[in-house]
């Protein structure tokens, strides 16, 4: 299994019975394929509506519906639609449950980058769009990302070296070796890949995190939870 | 007072140098045939604000004034899904001002609403307070977002009366109910004109107060042929078997 259906799997669990979701772009987006039984959520899409559904054939698009990625839906019978004030007062009040959000890089205060790429490399960044008000509004952040980038660096730092999009709001991080919960602004490991040790995990990983005493191995959707 | 006139009425308002709000998100509920006047008329050193960009891949709505060099400024949340945008970006020939999306809705908003701006806790901690005032309310801290607005507004809606108000459908409601109410002289474009009283008051999006003129767009039924062909072309529908 790649790296990011196991990470998509891992978020699928975070979710809860009748919850209201905003998924980010990227690894978020195939959440919803893992959600374990019995689990219904409702999807939030910051471009105005509840209850997306799936992308309509050649031919029967509606020109005048479609997701914040501009990708033609259809909707969802008990959809609504709204304008983008009443989309980002729904963010931004509290109402969403839960918002899945790849990241770039995470640190052990919780804080999350995701937006600006490094500057000083001349690396383009197109802008925060919806993400830093979801980091403020939604109960709870979950940042999902690879543990180490493809030199083998952590990306899960002591600090974030990216500019940021919100501080102190990440909950739960994933990466597809280990889950940590983001606690008083200190990191603590909840489940590892049992083919590794925390010693392991302790050499590729920047951040200082505790070990939870309830330490679990990496559960999945569909796999072993 | 019946406020339909030809586009080109209006487009010879425009001066060089205009800001400009552009209704829609990602080409979804964009004012194409406003945009198209706008690119045919060669006006240049546009500021647009817009929500987000044009639509992911190019080659739709706000790509081509991008394209023709008319844009001098970009006032949004999200530059990255237009390549005729980021070829002018990369080139140094185009300003950007960048808001989170809910702060941009929100500063529109207060000026149309005559706010002397807004406190959100979106961007606190990042750099987007830099350089805004910060106030501490009941424990919390809060950025203060000025009023955003714009000499005109393109809006798209559905349908138009003779007097201004505007229906709309579906997801492209998005930005154009509050950019309406924040430029000097707001546009209607519309898929359908109809007669004052055509539009049940219940399904008024935009009420006529805010808007100048209205004008035709596509119809309605060259609309959904507009929009599937291009996302057919693009490759975003899915093919029966």
């Amino acid at each position: 299994m790649d790296v990011r259906e196991r990470i998509a799997r891992r978020a699928a669990l975070e979710l809860n019975d009748g919850e209201f979701v905003n998924l980010g772009f990227g690894m978020p987006t195939a959440v919803p394929n893992y959600l374990p039984k019995g689990i219904q959520v409702t999807l939030q899409s910051e471009n105005g509506c509840l209850m997306t559904g799936p992308t309509p054939y050649v031919g029967e698009a509606d020109p005048d519906n479609a997701n914040a990625g501009g990708q033609p839906i259809t909707l969802l019978p008990g959809a609504a639609i709204f304008d983008l004030c009443e989309s980002f007062a729904i963010i931004r009040g509290g109402h969403v449950n839960t918002a899945i959000l790849g990241a770039l890089e995470v640190d052990q205060e919780g804080n999350i980058a995701n937006w600006a790429k490094n500057a000083a490399k001349g690396d383009f960044s197109p802008g925060m769009g919806g993400a830093m008000d979801l980091v403020r509004g939604a109960q709870k952040i979950v940042a999902t990302l690879q543990h180490n980038d493809k030199k083998g660096e952590s990306k899960i730092l002591k600090k974030c070296q990216l500019a940021v999009t919100g501080r102190g709001v990440v909950n739960v991080i994933i990466t597809e070796k280990a889950v940590f919960n983001v606690v008083d602004g200190t990191l603590v490991l909840i489940e590892k890949d049992p083919a590794l040790s925390v010693e392991d995990l302790k050499a590729c990983t920047e951040a200082e995190f505790t070990v939870s005493p309830d330490l679990k191995d990496y559960r999945m959707s569909g796999i072993n939870a | 007072m019946n406020k339909v006139v030809e586009l080109d009425q209006v487009i010879e308002k425009v001066q060089d140098g205009a800001s400009i709000f552009l209704g829609g998100f990602l080409g979804v509920g964009s004012p194409l045939k406003c945009i198209e006047k706008l690119a045919a008329s060669g006006k240049k050193d546009l500021t647009i604000i817009s929500e987000v960009s044009g639509m992911p891949g190019g080659g739709f709505d706000m790509a081509i004034l991008f394209k023709n060099r008319q844009v001098k400024k970009i006032i949004t949340s999200h530059i990255g899904t237009c390549p005729e945008l980021l070829e002018e970006y990369k080139a140094g020939r185009l300003e950007v001002e960048l808001y989170p999306m809910g702060t941009w809705a929100e500063k529109v908003r207060a000026a149309g609403a005559g706010l002397g701006g807004v406190l959100t806790p979106t961007g606190v901690g990042t750099k987007v307070e830099e350089g805004k005032q910060k106030l501490t309310i009941n424990g919390k801290e809060y950025l203060l977002e000025l009023p955003l607005s714009a000499e005109f507004a393109f809006i798209k809606g559905y349908r138009g009366d003779k007097i201004g108000n505007v229906e709309y459908r579906g997801v492209s409601v998005n930005c154009n109910k509050v950019i309406a109410a924040a430029a000097k002289y707001t546009v209607a474009e519309v898929n359908e004109i109809v007669e004052v009283g055509g539009i049940d008051p219940n399904h008024v999006g935009t009420p006529g107060i805010y808007v100048n003129a209205v004008v035709q767009g596509y119809s309605f039924d060259e609309h959904v042929q507009v929009f599937n062909q291009h996302w057919e072309e693009i490759g975003q529908l899915k093919r029966k078997n």
